[in-house]
């Protein structure tokens, strides 16, 4: 605990130097004034300066990056505390800390010289947490409840503004507040911008109570869909304020429904248009992969900025930027740049959130803004409360009735309590015309009263509330093992009957064949499209047996010198087409299973034995393994929720703030393919032809014979030798393009059977992309 | 659309399956389409290639499987009130359903949905999971990466966990109870689209 005190202790100093160069600079910028004419003698008289103190030069960047420094040691000396980031959430205690630090200035200054500015706030802090939820985004689970989502985002937000602007008139009307300027037109403004469901502030209090996906993506996607209302009511109220009542007929009516669709419905074309966009770079970044990751950096927020300056949502544009690339740039990018952007991201996202909790609590701290009307004040937090759970009830009945899976009672009341507010509302607070609104003052403090009373209280308070209620979580239940298998085995269950029956699942856009033919093709870099084609994969991951078996085989045979050769090594490139060498180097960063397999063994073998093992031969491994399966203690409920296969619409369920996982569909596809393929042709075989064991189509048996050549590569066998299988041989493949012809043929025939033995019958190749 | 109860006539023992499996008219009507459409020869029933003419199923660790529950025991073909019944399994359970006793219990109750989901690990139909039957159900279900004694193990720690009476294999009862906090209805309907 000494390093926290350390740091407490640095903070405060930090913010003490802060107050400090703030008067500091108070003081010299009026002495600069006056000394500015004698300025030139006075450096002439003093002579050359061996150094100076330059703060004015730096001042501005300076006071950002140390305002950065600061809030993200609070951050540290907050998660420092584990105790009580269990019960406070995170969120709570920055802003608390904001308001130590405000105060701290206040103290120093008599003024809040910092605050939250709706241009910082807006144009430097917002856009990197949308843009990071949409690149996050589980996009299956978004659209398949986007129904409902958009529902509540519209609907409800619309409900919101409505009820909270006409109660608080009806109030004012009825007295409850004394003697405040306000007409129902500026009600209605109010009511606008305290209706919005705030993304951060959902997000930082939902990461640590880990409710179920769907409750979650329902509120998060709510709270990120509804700006396109939010940006148009407060438009149109915020006009209708400055024509005055008298110019509101009709036609400005629908204008303003109009604007609606316009602004939702561009912001979110814009967004989809710099998402392609992105998707095309990366197709050509091949040469510059170390900053390729910038560009979804630059498109980002350039996909923000140009909806802002076209009126439109800004937060709808960045988030479907997001979302639209997420698929095509994972797969063009190249692995480490994919890294680098999930990573970055994360921290702009997370950084920014941290700095506009701070700045939310040191802007409070200034007495220029506060106006206390209690009447008001609590009137909008009770009617904000109330509405909500009115607005959440209603709607999710009607919803319910059109559900497959109906939104439980419980979980609809998590869905009320989880309204809360947060900086966006704040910010547009703040953008009040104080000319034409008189109590700006009293909509600020009030707008603060409300983001508080969310962020802390609601924060506080949301976990023990799901606990208490027990709201479904997401699958910290401990199951038992026949539950866990069970539940994989409906899912793929269900998977498969649709296809049988051929349903299309949900409201998800399946039109499968139109994404594939024309967007893959059009954004995806071909070699990442060839990774894509299951044919190509399937086939290499069947020949990485091969050669794996190949080498063994020959290692046995007593034959090292190709291990050892080096200069054996054949170049691929010159060898093959430029097509094919270019996919080359993607696979072999793709070995999937097998890498992963060797890996381990490599990994557990250094620890059972002490010293490194120098080789990479197979047979070694094979040996370590055999001796490390008896010791090692194995635990099966971990087993099966690493390798239980996903099926196909489970991927990246999971939506974090804090953490990542990675998508390992494509070479679990590959797997079950292969394997279902296999079987099949085994059960055809064994039909038809007397049993010719196989023993090469089992990866977990010894491959201890040398006699299971598999029948397509049978006479190609001879080509394989000249190429020397070098200790590089498990990555390099030995194999010809000609085989691929051979495994086409295999693949989508029913009578696969038959094939082996024909051998040369090829399929239209049309027909094998149409049916993947 | 235009009027379906002419073209029902069309579907063999139409009236008799909607009674049955409780599918309305367009469902079945639907459903015969898909059926003719998997029907490539025009036989009149399907077998197993024409399952397996459908490309996602490879992909499906249990799609044999499921092809597999499609037939009855001995069966090489499936007529299409066998493919009708099967999917009428999947469909959602109703609610507030009452029905005279005498009735069959329906396609698409809690327990004849777990005994569809008993059927797929138990292929050899002798009312017991046994742990052949277990291994060879995990072994489709887990990736590659798992050795035969981590498979091994994991059936062991199963039937460990699921198994009352002792018997090293798992009855339907046993099955059941180990699933009853599980939301069946949830985890084994789809919407039928019509």
């Amino acid at each position: 605990m000494s390093r926290c005190g350390n740091l407490r202790l640095w903070i405060l100093g930090l913010v003490l130097l802060l107050c400090f160069i703030q008067s500091e600079e108070r003081r010299l910028k009026s002495d600069h004034h006056e000394h500015n004419e004698g300025h030139s003698n006075m450096s002439a008289s003093t002579g050359v300066p061996i150094v100076s103190f330059k703060w004015h030069h730096v001042e501005p960047p300076y006071l950002i990056a140390l305002w950065v420094l600061v809030s993200f040691l609070g951050k540290l000396v907050i998660e420092a505390n584990h105790h009580v980031t269990t019960y406070i959430p995170e969120s709570a205690l920055l802003i608390c800390l904001g308001f130590l630090l405000g105060g701290m200035i206040w103290g120093a200054d008599k003024v809040q010289t910092f605050k939250l500015t709706p241009t910082v706030f807006f144009f430097y802090l917002l856009p990197q947490i949308i843009l990071d939820s949409g690149y996050a985004m589980p996009n299956k689970l978004f659209f398949t409840n986007m129904g409902g989502i958009l529902i509540h985002a519209i609907i409800g937000t619309c409900w919101n503004a409505a009820t909270l602007g006409l109660s608080l008139w009806g109030c004012h009307k009825g007295g409850a507040m004394g003697d405040i300027d306000i007409g129902l037109l500026q009600y209605l403004l109010f009511g606008s911008l305290l209706a919005a469901v705030d993304p951060v502030a959902v997000i930082a209090v939902f990461e640590q109570v880990h409710v179920n996906e769907v409750l979650f993506i329902m509120v998060f996607g709510e709270s990120l869909l509804n700006d396109g209302v939010t940006v148009v009511l407060f438009n149109v109220f915020d006009a209708f304020v400055s024509l005055g009542g008298g110019a509101i007929d009709a036609k400005e009516i629908v204008k303003g429904i109009i604007s609606f669709f316009v602004v939702a419905f561009g912001g979110s074309l814009v967004g989809f248009v710099f998402g392609l966009l992105i998707s095309l770079l990366t197709r050509c970044t091949k040469n510059i992969q170390i900053i390729e990751p910038g560009f979804i950096f630059v498109l980002g927020y350039l996909a923000y900025l140009t909806a802002e300056m076209l009126s439109l949502s800004a937060i709808l544009s960045v988030m479907f930027c997001g979302m639209c690339c997420q698929k095509y740039i994972n797969s063009n990018m190249d692995e480490r740049s994919v890294q680098t952007v999930r990573s970055a991201l994360k921290v702009f996202a997370n950084g920014s959130e941290t700095i506009i909790f701070v700045f939310l609590g040191i802007s409070a701290i200034d007495k220029s803004i506060w106006v206390w009307n209690t009447g008001f004040i609590l009137l909008t937090l009770f009617f904000i409360l109330v509405y909500r759970f009115i607005g959440v009830f209603v709607l999710t009945w009607m919803m319910n009735r059109f559900r497959l899976v109906p939104i439980s009672l419980v979980d609809q009341v998590i869905m009320g309590y989880g309204g809360l507010r947060g900086a966006v509302a704040y910010g547009l607070a703040v953008l009040l015309d104080e000319t034409r609104i008189k109590e700006k003052n009293l909509m600020i403090s009030t707008t603060l009263i409300v983001v508080y009373f969310t962020v802390i209280f609601q924060g506080i308070t949301m976990k023990p509330l799901v606990q208490w209620l027990k709201v479904k979580r997401a699958a910290l239940v401990e199951l038992s093992l026949i539950e866990k298998v069970q539940n994989k085995v409906f899912d793929h269950a269900l998977i498969a009957i649709e296809d049988i029956s051929g349903q299309i699942g949900h409201n998800y856009m399946r039109d499968k064949n139109f994404e594939e033919k024309w967007m893959s093709w059009f954004l995806l870099k071909s070699s990442a499209r060839k990774k894509q084609d299951r044919l190509f994969n399937v086939f290499h991951e069947l020949n990485l047996q091969d050669a794996m078996e190949y080498v063994t085989e020959g290692e046995r045979r007593g034959s090292l010198d190709f291990i050892r050769n080096e200069n054996a090594f054949v170049d691929f490139k010159k060898k093959f087409d430029e097509d094919f060498a270019e996919a080359m180097p993607d696979i072999m960063a793709d070995m999937g299973v097998l890498s992963f397999f060797i890996m381990n063994a490599r990994v557990l073998n250094v620890n059972k034995e002490g010293d490194p093992v120098p080789s990479v031969s197979l047979e070694m491994h094979e040996q370590n393994l055999r001796g490390l399966r008896q010791a090692e203690e194995i635990n099966a409920h971990h087993l099966l929720e690493q390798h239980l296969y996903k099926g196909r619409k489970q991927h990246r369920h999971k939506f974090s703030r804090s953490h990542f996982s990675i998508n390992q569909d494509e070479n679990e596809v590959q797997e079950i393919f292969q394997r279902t393929m296999r079987s099949r042709l085994e059960s055809f075989k064994s039909g038809k032809m007397a049993g010719i064991e196989n023993p090469a189509f089992m990866p977990d048996v010894d491959p201890s014979s040398p006699m299971h050549i598999p029948p397509w590569l049978a006479d190609a066998e001879l080509e394989v030798s000249p190429v020397a299988p070098s200790q590089r041989a498990q990555v390099r493949l030995p194999w010809m393009p000609g085989h691929l012809h051979r495994l086409s043929s295999l693949r989508t025939s029913p009578r696969s059977g038959d094939s082996v033995q024909e051998g040369d019958e090829q399929l239209p190749p049309s027909g094998s992309r149409q049916t993947f | 659309m235009g009027s379906s109860s002419s073209s029902l006539n069309n579907v063999p023992d139409g009236q008799q399956l909607m009674q049955e499996t409780g599918f309305s008219a367009a469902h079945l009507l639907r459903l015969y389409e898909r059926f003719k459409f998997l029907d490539k020869d025009n036989r009149g029933h399907l077998r197993s290639e024409d399952f397996e003419a459908v490309p996602e199923l490879s992909e499906n660790p249990i799609g044999d499987r499921i092809v597999g529950a499609f037939f009855l025991p001995g069966q090489e073909t499936v007529d299409f009130s066998s493919f009708v019944r099967v999917l009428a399994h999947f469909r959602p359970t109703e609610k507030n359903r009452t029905r005279a006793g005498a009735q069959p219990e329906p396609a698409n109750s809690r327990n004849r949905k777990l005994k569809f989901a008993f059927r797929l690990y138990d292929r050899d139909r002798d009312g017991k999971i046994s742990r052949t039957e277990l291994l060879q159900v995990l072994r489709e279900m887990l990736g590659m990466q798992v050795t035969e004694e981590q498979l091994q193990s994991i059936a062991d720690r199963a039937i460990q966990e699921a198994d009352l009476d002792k018997d090293d294999a798992i009855s339907f009862d046993e099955f059941r109870k180990s699933l009853e906090k599980v939301n069946i209805d949830h985890k084994m309907s789809i919407r039928f689209l019509e």
